[in-house]
């Protein structure tokens, strides 16, 4: 079932957790909700659920208009981040409560009850478990438990709140891959909070990043990785280094360097920041576009190599990862002078774009990174 | 023999040797020496006997004291027998209350965000802090026959004070916290997930308290039933305002006892009050049964 969100807004006293947000859904999606803590996230998925009211803004399932709907009328399967499995209950209980809960006229019989709800074990490889307790269960497969209990209302709408937030890094990658062939499996629109850039980039169709209640950008998981439309969703997807450069009329010059890495874009002549990540620069020979630096450090991180640089322009201290060396590579040393070019990297200003006779004294609105420097 | 290659004065080099020795030896919060947990717990014992044991077996022999003939005839006595009616028609009416009005308060102000929350935090601790004679000549003055609803009441023929009415008035009054106290900080500490789980499965507001909260809350709940009940069958500050003390009709078991003991008949007074202890003997024991019947499910639900 598609998901229609459009203007939805919610302050809790004096902050304001959603600004009017508007986000379309497609059936059979998986989608992600990725952002600080903060940013919104969870209060958006507990409004799409009917958990947290909302003060503006319509929600729409499929064409019923779910805003007036109540949590028990929306039919959400909702995942918690702590489970939230009945204790008392065996995990049997667990998955078919929602099926007990059933009005009568609409309630299956205690056999099919009985049934579906061993189904949904299977379906989540949980076979023979439906006696224990939620207790007696590890944490991946009390969150098996959840998915079931969830699935088993048949949901419109698969809705995870930081799914494998409290589990540990080994479970967390297998349940991500099962959730993921579950997800193909069963079809269900799903949407899913987390924080972790890495879970939402293997686990998504499309990625919305959102920022003290406002989305900062829709995207597939590769536009969103690729070209990041704003400095926030750069610097949430990974920690790039931000470099001074500058705008003229015949390209894009680096702080330093003597020949412009890109065409100008369109971009108004003046400074600008370009970001790039520690893995997207390259070390080069003689090449005018790069820009000099010394070898501080070395670490070694598995396959990579990481190095801080000092660059000679301005001493600004950058992080790069190369791959580790083979035999014939040189082998990088503090001390050494190497010569760094970014080869895929983002351009941002602060400033929005402003007319011409912009005035000096309004520059000091904006709050400079302190590694700028104009000019060359 | 040869002597240590380490020298005595050399830290660096005791530790490197030993490395888990200056640990234990300095960390005293972990291992208390041997004389200050005998100390403890041999104070602990000391005081429990003086101030809980001795007074108990002193109840039993001084209600014995006369020969067991003596103590049940005490307890058949037909004014002993009315105040043992009256106490447990006051415990019977007031716990459910207090039962239902303690679940009530606790849910309202654990799964709710409402004004005045914490006024009502603090006026359910209200009885705890006022003395029970206050709570009791409160009653006087609202139902008394000066009372402001007292006029009222006998117009319409209630008799409320010095009457099995108000000893359960002053019983819920004195007896209210103890559900609520008992509930609030398991239910905040269970937080809602577990409640809106079930609504998203599509339970209505009743199915998830009684599918869902009540399994969660039962042993604090029955904890909480339990003093409840023990301080309604035991109050006697209150009660003894409202009561009037008329033999026979509006005394409960503590104000027998009173009686009874001014009237210098001890081995009377002291056989109700070992029935009185006796109820609070099964009212612990009943518990402890409970746990130790529901133990593994008990301990799930703790060791989540």
């Amino acid at each position: 079932m598609n998901i229609t969100i459009r203007g939805i807004s919610k302050r809790f006293g004096d902050f304001t957790a959603l600004h009017g947000l508007d986000l379309d859904v497609a059936s059979g999606e998986l989608l992600a909700l990725l952002g600080p803590s903060g940013s919104g996230k969870t209060t958006l998925l507990r409004a799409i659920a009917g958990l947290e009211p909302i003060d503006g803004g319509r929600i729409l399932f499929g064409d019923t208009d779910a805003t007036r709907l109540s949590v028990q009328e929306r039919r959400v399967g909702f995942v918690f981040q702590h489970y939230a499995l009945f204790k008392h209950m065996t995990v049997l209980d667990n998955v078919t409560f929602g099926l007990r809960m059933r009005p009568r006229a609409q309630r299956p019989g205690s056999a099919e009850i009985r049934r579906r709800g061993l189904e949904l074990l299977d379906l989540v490889q949980l076979g023979g478990l439906e006696g224990r307790y939620p207790t007696q269960l590890s944490g991946g497969q009390r969150q098996r438990v959840a998915l079931a209990r969830a699935l088993a209302i048949e949901p419109r709408v698969l809705l995870l709140d930081e799914p494998f937030g409290a589990l540990d890094a080994k479970v967390r990658k297998d349940l991500r891959r099962w959730l993921r062939q579950l997800h193909r499996d069963t079809g269900y629109t799903t949407i899913f909070v987390t924080h972790d850039q890495e879970e939402a980039l293997e686990l998504a169709d499309r990625i919305v990043v959102m920022n003290r209640g406002r989305i900062e950008q829709i995207g597939s998981t590769d536009e969103v990785y690729d070209s990041p439309g704003t400095p926030f969703v750069f610097d949430f997807l990974g920690s790039p280094n931000v470099l001074p450069g500058e705008v003229r009329t015949d390209g894009i010059y680096l702080l330093g360097a003597t020949a412009p890495i890109e065409a100008p874009n369109g971009f108004q002549p003046g400074p600008v920041d370009v970001y790039a990540r520690p893995s997207d620069f390259r070390v080069v020979g003689e090449d005018a576009a790069a820009i000099d630096g010394q070898v501080m450090e070395t670490q070694r991180t598995g396959v990579l190599v990481r190095l801080t640089v000092k660059l000679a322009a301005n001493q600004q201290v950058v992080e790069i990862e190369i791959p580790h060396p083979d035999p014939e590579m040189k082998v990088w040393l503090s001390g050494d002078q190497i010569r760094l070019r970014p080869a895929h990297f983002s351009l941002y200003r602060d400033r929005p774009p402003q007319p011409a006779n912009i005035t000096e004294d309004r520059s000091a609105d904006y709050a400079a990174p302190d590694s700028r420097v104009r000019g060359q | 023999m040869t002597t240590p290659a380490t020298p005595q004065t050399d830290t660096g080099g005791a530790i490197a040797d030993t490395p888990f020795a200056p640990l234990v030896q300095t960390n005293a919060a972990i291992g208390e020496p041997r004389l200050v947990r005998w100390l403890l717990i041999g104070l602990t014992l000391l005081f429990l006997g003086v101030f809980l044991l001795l007074p108990l077996l002193a109840v039993f022999t001084q209600a014995l004291a006369s020969g067991v003939g003596a103590y049940f005839s005490a307890m058949v006595d037909p004014d002993a027998l009315s105040s043992i009616r009256l106490t447990l028609l006051t415990a019977a009416i007031a716990v459910p209350l207090n039962t239902v009005f303690g679940v009530a308060a606790a849910w309202a102000i654990t799964k709710f965000k409402f004004r005045g929350k914490g006024l009502l935090i603090t006026l359910i601790d209200l009885p705890f802090s006022v003395s029970p004679v206050i709570a009791g000549l409160v009653f006087i003055l609202i139902f008394g026959s000066r009372g402001w609803l007292g006029p009222w009441a006998s117009e319409h023929g209630l008799k409320i004070i010095f009457a099995a009415p108000g000893i359960i008035l002053a019983t819920v009054f004195v007896t209210f916290p103890f559900v609520a106290r008992e509930l609030i900080p398991l239910m905040q500490a269970q937080g809602t997930d577990e409640e809106h789980a079930a609504l998203t499965l599509g339970a209505r507001g009743w199915s998830t308290f009684w599918h869902v909260t009540l399994p969660n809350i039962r042993w604090g709940l029955l904890y909480g039933v339990l003093l409840c009940n023990a301080r309604a069958m035991g109050e006697f500050g209150a009660v003894s305002v409202v009561s009037g003390h008329v033999r026979g009709q509006t005394n409960t078991m503590p104000l027998q006892v009173e009686i009874l003991y001014n009237d210098y008949q001890f081995a009377a007074a002291f056989a109700v009050a070992s029935l009185l202890a006796l109820l609070a003997f099964v009212t612990l024991g009943l518990k402890s049964f409970l746990e130790w019947r529901h133990g593994s499910e008990l301990a799930a639900v703790r060791g989540h």
